[in-house]
């Protein structure tokens, strides 16, 4: 009895991309709206970080959208060089 | 896929834990979710050590004492050794570790060189990179490659291959380069090496696009998923939680235990350490 219910409720496991995943994915687009709020408000908007993050915001209306964000964020350089520095990454690349 | 009386029972390898900075709270989770094998890297303590005697402790802790602590819980315990690229700036003395480390290689319960790598990617890390693959080499050992956060991921991936096939007697099967995501995953694969995805929270990658990569890539049979969790922002549980995303997706149970399962047991088997027969 138990592995025939378990087996009918595992029918409504297999649900499309948009019924796993709108409403999480709405939550987080209102809070990268909430973010820039909150940057702007802050008079932040300056930091190269905000503006390398917009930037990436256009790569949103083509394809390969994260391989694309992940790479507008990259240190685009490709020799190594002289002396480590210290502090930690801090998630985008100053390109100017 | 274990079977026991029509129970499904999932299994699985969690191939990247620090867990010299958890506790046994994390362990028996661990253990409940099915976890019957972690491997640990040697890695970056959050500080600088002040000698070498400080690294012998370490491998030690990580070759004879973190065992134990897995093994209160039934899940066996393999271990890698290096020096890590955060303390490699200064090269002589990461060529005194160096020097201790063959001692550690020789254990049963030792993998490999790991997780080695580029971190800001300064000369100075190339070259204790390099004499840590020729040590692998010199030892026939797999080789565990750590790829950094955020900004320098792609530079570093692309930097790192290039290094690694300037040693023509490299096995590329035998080298896992960790933490990749979308824009380093293809160049991995393509060169032949085995890649590692991460599950963090927030700096590397979510269980949907782990699952995402598996879909584009699983075929390969060169890929793992890992919780790398150690004293930072982390979760030990992510493995798990990564397993319930693949069967929201549709995976079917044998193929959920070739991703998490078989795929890491097959690349651990290469060592040539001591894998626990239940295995």
């Amino acid at each position: 009895m138990f592995t025939r219910n378990f087996n009918r409720a595992m029918q409504y496991e297999n649900k499309s991309m948009m019924d796993l995943y709108f409403m999480d994915a709405r939550s987080k687009l209102i809070d990268i709206a909430a973010f820039m709020d909150r940057v702007e408000r802050s008079g932040e908007t300056d930091d190269f970080r905000y503006r390398e993050l917009v930037k990436a915001l256009g790569a949103l209306r083509g394809s390969d959208r994260a391989e694309t964000v992940l790479n507008m964020l990259s240190d685009p350089s490709a020799a190594p060089i002289e002396k480590a520095g210290a502090g930690p990454a801090v998630g985008a690349f100053k390109q100017d | 896929m274990v079977r026991l009386n029509k129970t499904r029972l999932m299994r699985y390898i969690e191939p990247h834990a620090h867990m010299v900075s958890r506790t046994m709270d994390d362990y028996q989770a661990l253990a409940m979710a099915g976890c019957r094998a972690i491997c640990e890297p040697a890695f970056w303590a959050g500080f600088d050590r002040s000698s070498v005697h400080g690294f012998y402790d370490y491998f030690c802790q990580l070759t004879e004492h973190e065992p134990k602590r897995a093994a209160r819980y039934h899940i066996a315990h393999y271990a890698w050794i290096c020096i890590n690229p955060k303390e490699a700036e200064d090269p002589e003395f990461a060529r005194e570790v160096i020097k201790i480390m063959p001692e550690f290689l020789a254990k049963d319960n030792v993998l490999g060189v790991g997780e080695i790598g580029l971190n800001k990617n300064s000369k100075n890390e190339v070259a204790i990179f390099e004499e840590q693959v020729q040590l692998a080499l010199d030892h026939n050992q797999l080789i565990l490659i750590h790829t950094p956060h955020l900004e320098d991921k792609f530079k570093v991936t692309k930097l790192t291959i290039d290094i690694l096939r300037q040693f023509p007697e490299i096995d590329p099967a035998r080298v896992m380069i960790d933490h990749v995501e979308e824009h380093t995953i293809k160049q991995v694969l393509d060169a032949g090496f085995w890649a590692g995805i991460t599950l963090y929270p927030e700096s590397k990658c979510t269980p949907p696009r782990a699952v995402d990569m598996l879909e584009r890539y699983g075929d390969t049979n060169r890929l793992w998923m890992n919780s790398a969790c150690d004293w930072g922002v982390s979760d030990p549980m992510a493995l798990p939680k990564a397993i319930l995303e693949l069967r929201k997706r549709g995976f079917d149970d044998a193929t959920i235990d070739r991703f998490v399962y078989q795929n890491p047991l097959k690349f651990i088997q290469q060592s040539g350490a001591k894998i626990l027969s239940e295995l």
